[in-house]
């Protein structure tokens, strides 16, 4: 175990770092890029020991840190991480690392704000993966819609005020129903510290309302069906950095809260609706993924088919419960809920990829839409070659990352029923579909206008950013064995949580 | 007969108030030999005054105790309402020496006034009788008054100051109607006594009469829907540094009101009261978040969202116990911090003979000036309830109150309001991020102490917002 308070520097050093940059001022955009860019990269490098000295075989959560904050309301400044929290916030400072290299010389205006943002964000979205005090996580994850909010509005496109409105609004409406509930269990139980939540015990009728409660909390983060139509609007206008985070960070931050609030602290009524969320979840996966298939603005189709791959991360959590209860079969429960994990994992890199491909393409043309494009290989081939490997990705390749997951959660799905695994499976064929049309459209054929035939191939910057990416979506997906190794235990934990009911103390 | 003057140990207890009161009458007397151009003297000695009582109160000279009969009570609760009120209103004192300068408003009168304003402040929260109540209210009323219709020849603050009177009377004499009934009831002006008997009341229908309007005044003056109707006039047509001073620490008195006249009173009667209080809450919330969506102005954007701070301050007082007194008093000294900072905002903005009070004024303002920017950002999202801000802290205190007396319909109304109120801040900081400058676009004064005091209120509400837990306890303990 490491003295130093590692999780408090990793979430304080981009947080203050954030304050360092914005003080800079707009006119030293140059210092301001340097700053931003060492503070990222320290905290991808203080990120390694996190890895490094974590007890691979402990289920429980490590590098604790705990101290009194409000003790007038019980409140503490309570950080700890197990196997589930070090893979998303090593994900967060990588992509975080990338999108401040991509953004160099795509931004122009206000420099020193967007990469204040940025850092805040960073901090915000560890804070919010190694919150064991349930305030604490409130704080952290309410806190990251200001940043958001000024990156969409300010930086966005043409109709950026409507989405970021939105954004704010739709977020902020979801978080304030958990809020109440965790009041109600902290007059019930007298403590904020997830640990304690996980004991308390819940009768049915409290557990139904608390678990409506943090559904509409995280349902609107992931987005689930049918609260995802923000995300469309945000990731359409949002900056090509705001749009990576969003989806490769943020909406994980919803699948994260189902983890560690739904499924251990009300597991009975878990049980009870877990009909519901698959029904959405299978919605998400089969009806958005054909909404996907019209979209002719290339960040909207990426945009919903992140809902629908989304939709595969609370399918895989929340077949857990039926398996696990009605067939007591553990191994598959925990297959399910591992598969949402990696699958969360593996989004986060193949749509920063996407999106960041879009964002290529955007900073040459200023345009999005798929009409405006055609026959980008024949000018773009080292561009072409890696946007098409994202796409197959995207798509559910194996030997990509984006087909560990789903298999998983297919698999999974069967063991409970075969008619939910066809179902789930018919994305493998809607994911081909729009991403293969895509690409055809934009990569393929002739060269569709003299603006594309001035195209220039990708910059060094731009190829080290999508070549980070192409490597994190291979290494998954031909050697996800360390991700699932880190991630084992505390999945282990999870389940054994679902399966034990909170009603017989009562 | 000889007249019962009391002996001089008991008026130990009021030391802050009559060192106070005898500084204001210095005061008076000497800004007549002060010169015009010397004022500033009158100001600075005004703030150093309420600083001076302020620290009075903290050093406990004179010591705890009910005297006068029970007239006056000194205890934890009227020691941290005094402090706080004293240290907000000389704060605000800060924000108008410029403004009203600017626009030849700043007599020797409004410093006074604003002295006297908090001497009544003080003695209503003090107040152990029914007596003492109304004259502390009509101390602080009248002196508001006034300072409203300081500037005499602007025609929008002299409706205001007339509205103000004619409704701030009536709101007086509702208050005093509902007095004169508890005292027929109980036969008792103390508030100890007629807590003793309340419930077993003779005339328990008297009682609940005298109740009902009890509240309705304390609405009133609270300005809670549906007696709300003075209050964007009257935030709107003051000059703004007056709206910062009758906005902010008034609220405090106003609860401290509440707090004597219904727990320390009528508390046997609190599940009726706090029923009313739930209602007047939930209708204040929810018409003051709808209105001020329509608001094109900010002064009355803020007026009317000051209404749904006042649903939430209710929030607290409706889930009633030490706890839910600690955070409706919590609510009032946050609200009062970020109030004087909003509007303190459109003072730093405003030039001579400009007012920027349209939100429209702030469009562009990140272009022009990002750390006041960056201020204006922290209000409004403190203002919103966004963590990590006092304004979060604040919510969850009351609605933790709400939840602790068995109030989740109410919890659910604020918070549902909540999200509707955030969107009218949300336009603020739009129009200050998104927007470009339209002309000249907003120009801060280049006033350096104007610009600083701003900027410690608008930090303070981050730091607060980090560290809470020493002025919560404070108000924890006032209520122990």
């Amino acid at each position: 175990m490491s003295h130093w308070p590692l999780l408090s520097i990793l979430i304080w050093l981009p947080i203050l770092g954030g304050a360092a940059v914005l003080a800079l001022g707009n006119n030293r955009a140059g210092a301001a890029r340097w700053l931003a860019l060492a503070i990222a990269l320290a905290s991808l490098a203080l990120s390694v020991p996190l890895f490094t000295g974590f007890d691979y075989a402990e289920a429980g959560m490590q590098f604790l840190e705990q101290k009194a904050w409000i003790p007038a309301y019980d409140i503490q400044y309570h950080l700890g991480v197990d196997g589930i929290s070090v893979a998303l916030i090593g994900l967060t400072t990588l992509v975080t690392a990338l999108v401040l290299i991509g953004a160099w010389s795509s931004i122009d205006k206000r420099v020193s704000q967007y990469y204040a943002a940025f850092l805040f964000l960073e901090g915000l979205m560890i804070g919010v993966f190694s919150a064991l005090d349930s305030i604490l996580f409130y704080v952290f994850f309410e806190g990251m819609l200001i940043p958001m909010f000024i990156i969409i509005g300010v930086w966005g496109g043409p109709r950026r005020v409507y989405a970021s409105v939105k954004f704010f609004l739709y977020t902020f409406l979801g978080s304030v129903f958990m809020l109440v509930g965790l009041i109600y269990m902290y007059l019930k139980g007298g403590s904020w510290q997830l640990a304690d939540l996980y004991a308390l015990q819940l009768s049915a009728a409290e557990q139904t309302w608390l678990f409506f409660a943090f559904l509409i909390a995280f349902a609107v983060k992931v987005p689930m069906f049918p609260v995802h139509t923000w995300l469309p609007d945000a990731h359409v206008e949002a900056p090509t950095g705001g749009s990576v985070i969003l989806a490769a960070i943020m909406l994980k931050i919803g699948g994260y809260g189902f983890l560690r609030f739904s499924l251990p602290i009300v597991p009975d009524a878990g049980q009870e609706w877990a009909w519901l969320v698959i029904a959405l979840s299978l919605i998400a996966v089969i009806y958005v993924g054909l909404v996907a298939l019209v979209q002719d603005d290339m960040k909207k189709l990426i945009a919903y088919s992140s809902i629908s791959h989304m939709g595969f991360v609370t399918l895989g959590t929340f077949i857990a419960f039926g398996l696990v209860r009605d067939y007591a079969n553990v191994d598959a429960a925990r297959l399910g809920l591992q598969g949402a994990m990696v699958q969360m994992i593996s989004h986060g890199f193949i749509s920063a990829a996407m999106f960041s491909c879009v964002g290529v393409l955007y900073d040459r043309m200023h345009s999005r839409m798929i009409k405006d494009y055609g026959g980008v290989a024949n000018v773009m081939p080292w561009f072409a070659a890696l946007f098409v490997l994202f796409a197959m990705a995207n798509s559910g390749l194996p030997g990509t990352s984006g087909f560990v997951g789903e298999f998983m959660v297919i698999l999974a799905s069967f063991q409970k029923h075969p008619m939910l695994a066809f179902a789930a499976a018919t994305t493998l064929i809607t994911g081909a579909a729009y991403t293969l049309w895509l690409i055809k459209r934009v990569v393929y054929g002739e060269i569709g206008n003299a603006h594309v035939a001035e195209l220039e191939d990708l910059n060094p910057r731009e190829a080290l950013v999508l070549g980070t990416y192409a490597v994190g979506v291979l290494l998954i997906g031909l050697w996800p064995k360390p991700l699932t190794d880190l991630m084992e235990p505390s999945i282990a934990q999870l389940a054994a949580q679902l399966a034990a009911t909170k009603l017989t103390g009562l | 007969m000889t007249l019962p003057i009391p002996p001089a140990v008991e008026l130990l207890p009021l030391t802050p108030e009559l060192v106070l009161v005898g500084a204001t009458f210095a005061l008076l007397m000497l800004d007549l030999f002060v010169d015009e151009s010397r004022r500033a003297i009158t100001h600075l000695a005004a703030i150093v005054i309420l600083l001076v009582t302020a620290g009075l109160i903290v050093a406990g000279v004179g010591g705890q105790g009910v005297v006068l009969n029970g007239m006056f009570i000194r205890d934890d609760a009227a020691d941290v309402m005094k402090i706080a009120i004293c240290v907000i209103s000389a704060m605000s004192l800060c924000y108008a020496w410029s403004y009203l300068r600017d626009r030849g408003l700043y007599k020797g009168e409004v410093p006074v006034l604003m002295l006297f304003a908090v001497s009544g402040m003080m003695l209503l929260v003090s107040s152990g009788s029914l007596v003492m109540v109304y004259l502390g209210l009509e101390m602080l009323a009248l002196s508001s008054y006034a300072l409203v219709a300081v500037d005499r020849d602007g025609p929008v603050a002299s409706e205001a100051a007339i509205k103000y009177f004619v409704l701030g009377s009536l709101a007086s004499g509702i208050l005093l109607y509902g007095l004169s009934l508890i005292y027929g009831a109980t036969g008792t002006l103390d508030l100890a006594q007629i807590r003793a008997v309340a419930d077993v009341s003779s005339n328990p229908d008297l009682m609940l009469t005298g109740m009902v309007f009890v509240v309705a005044g304390i609405a009133f003056k609270f300005g809670a829907v549906p007696f709300h109707m003075w209050l964007p006039d009257v935030y709107h047509g003051a000059p703004t540094p007056i709206t910062i001073f009758i906005g902010a620490a008034p609220k405090l008195a106003t609860f401290g009101m509440a707090y004597r006249l219904l727990e320390g009173g009528l508390g046997p009667l609190d599940a009726r009261w706090q029923l009313l209080i739930a209602g007047l809450a939930a209708l204040s919330l929810v018409i003051g978040n709808l209105v001020a969506l329509a608001q094109s102005n900010l002064k009355r954007m803020l007026a009317y969202s000051t209404i749904s701070h006042v649903g939430f301050l209710f929030l607290g007082l409706a889930g009633g116990g030490a706890q839910g007194y600690a955070a409706a008093l919590f609510y009032a000294i946050s609200y009062a911090i970020m109030s004087a900072a909003a509007f303190g905002a459109i003072v730093v903005l405003s030039n001579r003979g400009f007012e920027a009070d349209g939100i429209d004024d702030f469009k562009g303002l990140n272009a022009r000036s990002p750390w006041m920017a960056g201020l204006v950002l922290c209000v409004m999202a403190s203002l919103a309830g966004v963590p990590p801000f006092l304004g979060f802290w604040a919510k969850l205190a009351v609605l933790r109150a709400a939840l602790n007396g068995d109030l989740m319909w109410l919890a659910i109304v604020g918070i549902v309001s909540a999200v509707i109120g955030a969107f009218y801040y949300l336009r603020v900081i739009k129009a200050m991020y998104f927007d470009e400058p339209v002309g000249e676009g907003p120009i801060p004064r280049a006033d350096r102490p104007l610009r600083a005091v701003f900027g410690v209120n608008a930090l303070a509400l981050l730091a607060l917002g980090l560290f809470w837990n020493p002025l919560m306890a404070w108000c924890q303990q006032a209520f122990a």
